[in-house]
């Protein structure tokens, strides 16, 4: 699995821009499923018919990012945030554009506490606008560059949110044996940006169920903020987080998965931060929806932790989900 | 002339009657349906000879104002701005409010009597009153009621070369292209609609888009432009007579990155000038369109505007020109199945 995380995260697809990325899965998953097709706003959704209930899992593809809105007589690029960017993290960090360029992110001069996006830039190499214009134009989309790197139980990469998610749900379709719901699989565009594609992709699939598969912080490091979730303790069953209040049924409904097939999970209350399910609930009429949760550590940094044991968690209780049932929906 | 008219007519969130009438009187003969949907947004359409793609356009009616809030003994009006408008510019400008455009005059504490510490800072709302020339509350009462709107009464000019100043150009400049655009027919339906409550939270456009189910739609915008002394060039945003802006980001939308290269293209072609709004914040009636029902190919297009949200805006002729003309060869390319 590791090898596919791998091939995951080192994929460009910044939000917007996720067809990198959601080609691979195609790829991956065309043959496993009975329908997979890209939808108006580039969500992948991958469709394997049953005739119980309709389940929508959400992971999304895109990543957090930078969008150049300038280039400069000297050829340095200014930039907006895509997603939620810290500017201590950005400082001294790569970029890479689609066409492979890279850049460095330096800032001008003043105290690192009144340090913001506007105050930064970066640096391809150009010695120009002319030759800075050869290589990126204003509008193009940038992401961390980063490897990936395997640190043994634990994996650390960037884009770790939300391609683990992707990966959980690549890896839960092959597992699944029998299901007898109808599936859909949708690997979700532009959530960094206000869960868009989840959106638009539960109205059109209408489900009866609806979970999003993506990272959580944790509590575990040196003093951190009060969050009793930690690495390896297990998939995280989100209970609330600022988007949506879990459904208490479906909350229940994984809480008993886990406990059934001995599944290793925590509880999860997320202060601040949601996931596609935050958009998927409140679709329509409404849908019961929940999050399985990876513990991840240094969210939205280009070193984004998690454990192996957590994933696999994961993955087991979707399928479980996919395997169970749910006569109570 | 019709943006002057635009411009000059008065419509808040909420209550943009005047503009939509102004509108409906224009739009009516062009068009081969007109109604107004349960928000009031305009909703009009000429029809193609095929059935599709559906095509809709959106320009928003609204312009931010000032609502009054409470009628002080004294007669004097409290206000609240409706909309993002900056306390800052408000100070000794003159206003009309409501219907019957009753004249006013926005006044604070005189400079004479401000303590030193008071004039290092800018005068906040709740220092501001509305003066309309009545010297208790009954009379005031006469006049105005509460939850009325006031406006800036700026009139609209030519200035310079080839610039115009107003108010509300944001977003009657887009009203103003939409109802050129309606002009022409196209082999599709075109869907023009001029919608409510943008400044508020882009309210009107997601029913809209909702009834309609558009398969492209282009939102036409007044944006900012701070190509001016004292703010550096990588925060200009736009530069007014630059050309039509075309939107890659903002706060609430990422547009429909083929229609962008589309329109990017067409500009090529058509040596029309356009520059990329450099700016991601702000939010425009596409966030809406674009995740309506299953999704929607959006993009947006705008008119730099200098001072935008004030009393006054500077825009330029010529990107309204060009502008009219890159959406024209847009929809000239969806007729012949380009896009």
């Amino acid at each position: 699995m590791k090898n596919l995380i791998k091939e995951l995260v080192e994929s460009f697809g910044p939000t917007g821009f996720e067809s990198e990325v959601t080609n691979k899965i195609a790829d991956l998953v065309r043959d496993k499923v009975d329908e997979c097709y890209v939808d108006t706003l580039g969500n992948l959704i991958a469709h394997k018919k049953g005739n119980g209930k309709k389940i929508m899992f959400s992971a999304h593809a895109d990543e957090i990012g930078v969008v150049v809105i300038h280039i400069d007589e000297n050829g340095f690029l200014r930039f907006s945030s895509v997603g939620g960017l810290n500017p201590l993290t950005m400082l001294g960090n790569r970029v890479r554009f689609a066409n492979g360029t890279i850049g460095v992110i330096g800032k001008e001069k003043g105290e690192l506490k009144d340090l913001s996006i506007e105050k930064m830039y970066i640096d391809i190499g150009a010695t120009s606008k002319d030759e800075a214009q050869k290589l990126v134009s204003v509008g193009d989309f940038g992401i961390f560059h980063r490897e990936f790197a395997d640190l043994g139980k634990r994996i650390v990469a960037k884009s770790m949110d939300d391609r683990i998610g992707c990966a959980v749900l690549i890896e839960a379709i092959n597992k699944l044996e029998k299901s007898d719901h109808d599936l859909y699989f949708v690997f979700s565009t532009q959530e960094e940006v206000g869960l868009r594609g989840a959106r638009t992709a539960a109205y059109h699939i209408d489900p009866d169920l609806g979970i999003a598969i993506d990272v959580t912080l944790t509590g575990d490091t040196p003093k951190a903020p009060r969050m009793d979730v930690s690495l390896g303790k297990g998939a995280a069953i989100k209970v609330k987080d600022s988007a949506i209040i879990t459904h208490p049924k479906v909350k229940d409904l994984l809480v008993r998965l886990a406990t059934q097939h001995n599944i290793p999970y925590q509880l999860e209350i997320l202060e601040s931060g949601g996931t596609d399910a935050g958009a998927i609930h409140l679709t329509k009429a409404g849908v019961p929806s929940g999050t399985i949760s990876v513990p991840c550590r240094y969210v939205h940094s280009p070193s984004e932790m998690v454990d192996m044991d957590d994933v696999q968690n994961c993955v087991d209780l979707v399928v479980a989900v996919c395997q169970d049932p749910l006569s109570e929906f | 002339m019709l943006l002057k008219r635009l411009s000059e007519a008065c419509g808040g969130p909420g209550q943009e009657d005047e503009v939509r009438n102004l509108i409906r009187d224009e739009v009516t003969p062009l068009v081969d349906e007109i109604s107004t949907d349960a928000l009031g947004n305009l909703i009009t359409l000429r029809r193609g000879n095929q059935e599709g793609p559906r095509v809709m356009i959106a320009a928003h009616m609204d312009e931010v104002a000032l609502m009054i809030m409470a009628i002080e003994s004294s007669g004097l009006l409290k206000f609240n701005p409706i909309g993002g408008i900056d306390p800052r510019v408000l100070v000794a400008k003159t206003v009309v409010i409501g219907k019957n455009r009753v004249p006013g005059v926005i006044g604070s504490k005189p400079i004479h009597l401000q303590r030193p510490e008071e004039r290092e800072k800018a005068i906040s709302i709740n220092e501001m009153f509305i003066d309309i020339g009545v010297s208790i509350k009954s009379e005031a009462e006469k006049l105005v009621k509460i939850g009325d709107l006031a406006y800036f009464s700026t009139k609209f000019a030519e200035i310079g070369n080839d610039k115009f100043k107003g108010k509300a150009f944001d977003d009657r400049v887009g009203c103003s292209l939409l109802i050129d655009l309606l002009h022409d027919r196209y082999d599709f339906p075109l869907y023009g609609v001029f919608t409510v409550q943008e400044e508020v939270g882009l309210r009107g456009a997601g029913v809209a888009a909702h009834r309609i189910q558009p398969d492209i739609a282009l939102v036409l915008e007044g944006t900012t432009a701070s190509d001016v002394p004292e703010t550096p060039e990588h925060k200009h945003a736009t530069s007014v007579g630059k050309g039509p802006c075309i939107t890659i980001m903002d706060s609430s939308v990422i547009p429909d990155p083929r229609l962008v290269a589309t329109l990017l293209q067409i500009a090529s072609e058509n040596e029309i000038p356009v520059q990329i709004r450099r700016n991601t914040a702000g939010g425009t009636d596409a966030g809406k369109i674009q995740s309506s029902r299953s999704g929607v190919r959006v993009a947006t297009i705008s008119i730099p505007c200098r001072y935008i949200h004030s009393p006054v805006a500077v825009m330029s002729k010529a990107d309204y020109d060009n502008a009219l003309k890159l959406v024209k060869a847009f929809l000239h390319c969806v007729e012949k199945g380009e896009i």
